[in-house]
């Protein structure tokens, strides 16, 4: 990673990233948290549609 | 050639084992692009008319959630494919600027990101549809990326005829998450994709047979010539018209659909006459089978709507 910067991190042998790949980091980020969040919506719709009327049939 | 062995012309960021160590260079678009959209697209289209003209009935929620399940299947192929492919990716000008090539994307990334939406869409498949359509999904993804990618394509000159399977799988997986099965109708949805392949690309490998050469890869322009893939074209295009009519022919669409199939094969033949190198009839007739495909695709969930014809031939049949 030629183009690495060595910033505090650097000086104590940590990795520095550059400011591309912190934006790309955050893109991929917010990607993953939108997917998520569609997963938790698409899961939540089609276990209503899959239940059905049962949800209201259940032993009390 | 090792699973994990470094690719010939990558470069070192993508190939590395130490990889893992280093700040990942991916963006989003490099991970969508490890999907193949454009083929998922295709997949997903004809997937889609597959559910809809079936005889059984999807709730529209959960046939959406089947959808999504297809398109990331075949995602999820298209990644391991250009993790297994990458170094003769890197050879040719099609191909060299996909993530990994290109060095934005790891191999590991790739594989892992292949196989976590693999596993992901054929469970999530089997819960929202059946596990019919789960297991058709998973063995569509074992084909291409095993049969096809591993085995076939770099050994014979038949690799995309019997790897075309993996391709024509998507209408029966959508027929059998409405369904729970197959049937008659599916099987030529299967072979209309299958039988259309070949003349597909190898129009396309006609023009890019130099590339093909570079990379090793035994394409039938690089093996058999430019005069024996232009004749086998020609032979599977005779082939398709047939069968694409057939839906027509057993009952099982209606008369729109019949008429198209005829005209649309008959230009195809047409083209594939013209075809005498990797000239500019070559990709017209590349250009023309893509848009072959959607349109007896589209034909026939048109006829299916007006006419319903698809449902009753197959409750007749069942």
């Amino acid at each position: 990673m030629g183009d690495r910067r060595d910033g505090d991190q650097g000086d104590k042998g940590g990795i520095v990233l550059t400011e591309e790949q912190k934006r790309r980091r955050r893109a991929r980020s917010i990607a993953i948290a939108l997917v998520l969040g569609a997963l938790v919506l698409l899961f939540y719709a089609i276990t209503i549609v899959r239940l059905g009327p049962n949800v209201l049939t259940r032993p009390l | 050639m090792s699973l994990m062995s470094p690719g010939v012309g990558l470069p070192s960021h993508a190939v590395a084992d130490s990889a893992h160590l280093e700040p990942s260079l991916a963006g989003v678009d490099d991970f969508i692009a490890l999907m193949k959209p454009r083929v998922m697209s295709l997949v997903v289209f004809t997937a889609f008319v597959g559910l809809l003209v079936a005889p059984g009935h999807l709730h529209p929620v959960l046939g959406v959630g089947a959808l999504i399940c297809i398109a990331v299947g075949a995602g999820a192929a298209g990644a391991l494919n250009m993790w297994y492919d990458a170094d003769i990716d890197a050879l040719m000008a099609r191909t060299a600027r996909r993530p990994i090539p290109a060095g934005r994307v790891t191999r590991g990334e790739a594989l892992g990101f292949g196989i976590t939406l693999a596993f992901g869409s054929v469970v999530v498949l089997g819960l929202v549809a059946n596990w019919i359509a789960a297991g058709l999904l998973a063995f569509t993804i074992f084909f291409y990326a095993v049969i096809y990618t591993m085995w076939l394509k770099r050994r014979t000159p038949q690799n995309i005829v019997i790897g075309g399977a993996a391709g024509a799988f998507p209408p029966m997986i959508g027929w059998a998450a409405a369904t729970g099965g197959t049937g008659l109708e599916a099987v030529f949805l299967f072979l209309i994709i299958f039988l259309w392949t070949p003349p597909h690309f190898w129009a396309l490998a006609l023009c890019r047979a130099g590339d093909y050469e570079r990379a090793g890869v035994p394409m039938l322009p690089v093996v058999a010539g430019t005069r024996e893939t232009v004749r086998q074209i020609r032979l599977y295009a005779i082939a398709l018209l047939p069968v694409a009519i057939a839906p027509w022919l057993i009952g099982s669409a209606g008369p729109l659909y019949g008429a198209t199939a005829a005209g649309a094969g008959a230009a195809l033949l047409v083209l594939a006459w013209r075809v005498t190198g990797g000239g500019r009839e070559a990709k017209a007739l590349f250009g023309y089978s893509i848009l072959y495909l959607f349109v007896l695709f589209a034909v026939l969930l048109i006829d299916h709507a007006l006419f319903g014809s698809l449902a009753a031939g197959a409750q007749a049949v069942g």
